[in-house]
């Protein structure tokens, strides 16, 4: 459960940092305003869907911390119960070249949505629109890629059940591929505004919140990847040695 | 004088929500069913939960049957039982409690304490309760399903929950996992607005610490559930992979009746550990707000302020950060490393040392002040009797060699009825009663609620407190019959007759209040705007009940906080947070 604390521990950070920032200090019975003399609101003027977004990312990277930590304690689990090192018990399924393939279409697909993002700033309508298409229609192809290196593991006789590294990595790929899914349904609302031609300072939010979670998405994935291939490995055994 | 207002505030943040940005009903489906209005969804996230709540309660009363008259009821056999049991700890801790606290009273009171016209996505909003109420259904389903609920116990811990010797191995607990999921995904979509309101949508004048407790308690539970639910959708993700692609996540190698399942390595550990990541912090998502709305409802009938308001915010922020290292406290007995053992022990016991300070604050309101012994207010001092109670057995389970022979007891059983069940259903019941005047326009009966409080607290206490004496002699909880066991005397079972007795006493004063709900409705006293004279924003709504939109034209203007009851000087003995200090005190 190191990894799902550690990630509390940074959003406790961020929690505590934005307290302090509160004047919890104040003595409220003291100061009561009078007429003309306004007391201060005290919310940001981040627009709410931000913190919104904000908001679920949070939620959404627990998710994904408590899968990575129950990864790290079955693996730990196992190696304790007999196995040698660290993930071998788990990890007997080779890694597709295919998922290279897919991380390469993620990262444009992040790409494209960052400079569709960049126009939106700027104003310029015919490049939101194409930064916007080029982004959904890639990932698009990163989640039939997804699929594809499905098929080919489970055609290789990886399935699911037979081993629970194989199973951790249909879940990994799968709550992944549900969280990219539910950014192309969002997207392609935005893409429709933008079609019809919804003034381009009207969607700036709009296409700042997509390109917000994409890039959430790809940090995801690139960290996903890097546990089950077992790049991660040195990091838990530094976490170990934190935890002991 | 109101030019002057409008002037130097416009800089700061809007007045005025503009017409357009509110959403309009437009047929009578969108303005009562499919509704966006945060006053329409908490209704119906109130009143879905109170009648599933019901059915649990009817369930605590066949187990208690059970307990008393063993074996006289055919409709009872074993496997009810551990379906009735589960249900009932689910449905009042999740289905009810939560829901309750957070979409119903957190839907009503966040956008009106804070002087804001709606929530900040009114549409998600209203997804969060059609989903929810997509669980229930779901969840009554499985009631129906062919071999009946799961009977796994509400801790749903594998590998049993999902092998054939368990009742409703079959469909009850595909049902229970996916209600789960779905009761998940409904929180957080609530949840986010919860928080984001909180966060952004504060009239002017509101500062963080301008706000009431119940906000302050609503808000970190919030905070808390978006964390801690995710964990139990993982587990709950991961048991159903296992139950229907035979996975092995949590299952090991097991031998059935002499078959060799196909599972083979997983850890049911892990399970506990998921489950209790999020099911510790549970606990306290139905705590905070039960104690952020009795610290308000303490301070509104003792017409005093409330003791240590800092304080009070303090100790709820840090309750809620704590209570996310102490989850292993329910794992004592699973084998852990006694180091482990000893490092949440200790966390665990921090977490008394902000809950005592706030038992203290409250007590120390009570002091002196001027009490009206109002309905609301019976039911905040029974809370604070019966959380003090339960409070006190949780230092003893909270220490590992106290825990192990009371674990799986009746003692448990016991303790925690009394910090999470009866008591946060007290604030529940008072805040109901101090609350429904401004909702439906009209009081409930006094002297039903009266009748009403008093058998539940009696009789409350009439079920519980035996249970800890029954726990002490080692009677096992979760235990469809306990036959003939030399460690338990005969008296224990005509302590069982009483307290089921007791039980249904309880169970039928609910009925009394349920009447007075329906009742009230039409026949109750319509008392005007602000019958408790509390200071609070949504007291001083234009309408009563709050009209679309909450306020008029221009939203209040907050210019101190939310406790100045009895400020000598004054005419009234409170003074509304919307009224400038250098007004006449009319
Ligand atoms: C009149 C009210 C209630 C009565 C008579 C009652 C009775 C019972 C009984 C007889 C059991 C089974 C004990 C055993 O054999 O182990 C039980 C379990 C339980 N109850 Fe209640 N209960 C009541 C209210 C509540 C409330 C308000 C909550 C909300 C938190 C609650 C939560 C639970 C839980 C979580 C369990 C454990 C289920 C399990 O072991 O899986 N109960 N209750
Ligand atoms: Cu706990």
């Amino acid at each position: 459960m190191s990894v799902i604390v550690l990630f509390l521990a940074v959003i406790a950070i961020i929690a505590g940092w934005w307290l302090s920032q509160q004047r919890l200090m104040a003595k409220p019975w003291l100061d009561v305003g009078s007429i003309g003399e306004t007391p201060a609101w005290g919310g940001s003027s981040v627009p709410a869907a931000k913190v919104g977004l904000g908001v679920f990312l949070a939620v959404a990277g627990c998710l994904f911390a408590l899968l990575v930590s129950a990864y790290f304690m079955r693996i730990d689990i196992a190696t304790t119960s007999g196995a040698t090192t660290t993930g071998t018990v788990l990890r007997t399924m080779p890694v597709p070249g295919l998922l290279w393939l897919n991380t390469a279409v993620l990262v444009v697909s992040s790409v494209a949505l960052q400079c569709a993002q960049i126009a939106a700033r700027h104003g310029q309508r015919d490049a939101v629109r194409d930064g916007l298409l080029l982004g959904g229609v890639s990932a698009l192809v990163f989640l039939a890629g997804q699929l594809l290196v499905w098929r080919q593991l489970v055609d290789a006789g990886y399935f699911a059940a037979s081993n629970p590294g194989n199973a951790f990595f249909y879940l990994f790929t799968g709550v992944h591929g549900l969280h990219v899914t539910g950014g192309i349904v969002a997207l392609g609302k935005t893409f429709g505004k933008v079609r019809s031609g919804v003034a381009i300072e009207r969607l700036r939010l709009s296409v700042w919140l997509c390109t917000a979670y994409w890039h959430f998405l790809l940090l995801v994935w690139l960290v996903i990847f890097a546990v089950l291939t077992g790049w991660a490995d040195d990091f838990i055994v530094i976490c170990r040695t934190l935890v002991i | 004088m109101a030019e002057v207002v409008a002037d130097t505030v416009g800089s700061i943040g809007p007045a005025e929500v503009a017409e357009v940005e509110l959403y309009h009903a437009t047929s009578w489906l969108t303005k009562y069913v499919f509704c966006q209005d945060a006053k329409v969804i908490a209704i119906q996230y109130s009143v879905t939960a109170m009648a599933i709540g019901l059915v649990a309660l009817v369930l605590s009363w066949l187990m208690r049957l059970q307990l008393a008259f063993p074996g006289t009821f055919s409709l009872i056999q074993s496997e009810n039982y551990y379906q009735f049991i589960t249900m009932h700890g689910m449905i009042m801790v999740i289905y009810l409690l939560t829901a309750l606290f957070l979409g119903g009273f957190g839907n009503y009171l966040i956008p009106l304490m804070l002087g804001a016209r709606d929530m900040a996505f009114p549409y998600v909003n209203m997804l969060s309760y059609w989903v929810y109420l997509l669980a229930v259904l779901v969840l009554v389903a499985s009631f129906f399903a062919p071999g009946g609920p799961t009977g796994a116990g509400w801790t749903l811990y594998p590998p049993q929950a999902i092998l054939s010797g368990t009742p409703g191995h079959e469909w009850g607990i595909i049902l229970m996992l996916a209600s789960l999921i779905l009761f998940i995904i409904g929180f957080t979509m609530g949840g986010l607005n919860y928080v984001v309101t909180v966060l952004q949508c504060r009239t002017r004048g509101m500062t963080l610490m301008r706000m009431p407790l119940t906000v302050w308690g609503i808000f970190t539970a919030t905070v808390m559930a978006l964390l801690a639910f995710p964990a139990l959708f993982v587990g709950c993700v991961m048991m159903l992979l296992d139950r229907l692609l035979g996975t092995s996540f949590f299952m090991p190698s097991i031998v059935q009746l002499g078959q060799q399942l196909s599972y083979s390595g997983g850890s049911p550990i892990l399970f506990q550990h998921l489950f209790w990541f999020f099911g510790h912090p549970e606990v306290y998502i139905v705590a905070l707000p039960a104690f952020g709305i009795v610290s308000d409802l303490i301070s509104t009938h003792a017409r005093k302020n409330i003791f240590g308001y800092r304080m009070m915010v303090w100790a709820i922020v840090g309750i809620g950060a704590l209570s996310f290292v102490v989850w292993a406290h329910h794992m004592y007995i699973s084998g852990m490393d006694p180091y482990f053992g000893f490092f949440f022990a200790t966390t665990t016991l921090i977490i008394a040392v902000p809950t005592a300070i706030k038992v203290y604050n409250w007590v120390l309101t009570l002091w002196r002040g001027n009490i009206h012994l109002t309905v609301p207010m019976l039911f905040a001092l029974g809370f604070i009797v019966t959380f003090v109670n339960g409070g006190l057995t949780g230092l003893f389970l909270g220490n590992v060699v106290v825990d192990v022979p009371l674990s799986a007891t009746l003692f448990v059983v016991a303790h925690f009825h009394m910090v999470m069940g009866v008591a946060p259903i007290f604030v529940v019941f008072g805040g109901i009663y101090h609350w429904y005047p401004k909702v439906t326009g009209r009081m409930l009966d006094e002297t039903l609620g009266k009748i009403h409080f008093w058998v539940t607290f009696l009789g409350a206490y009439a079920i519980f407190f035996p249970m800890h004496y029954l726990g002490l002699l080692g009677v096992p909880r979760r235990y469809y019959e306990l036959g003939a066991t030399a460690f338990i005397p005969p008296s224990a079972a005509s302590l069982n007759v009483f307290i089921t007795v007791a039980a249904l006493i309880v169970g039928a004063a609910q009925l009394v209040f349920l009447f007075n709900l329906i009742w009230s409705l039409s026949k109750g006293r319509a008392p005007g705007g602000n019958p408790w004279g509390a200071t609070t924003l949504e007291w001083q709504t234009p309408q009563t009940p709050p009209g679309h939109g909450n306020w008029g034209k221009e939203l209040p203007v907050v210019y101190r906080w939310a406790y100045d009851y009895s400020v000598p000087g004054t005419e009234r003995d409170f003074v509304p947070q919307n009224q400038p200090a250098s007004a006449p005190t009319a």
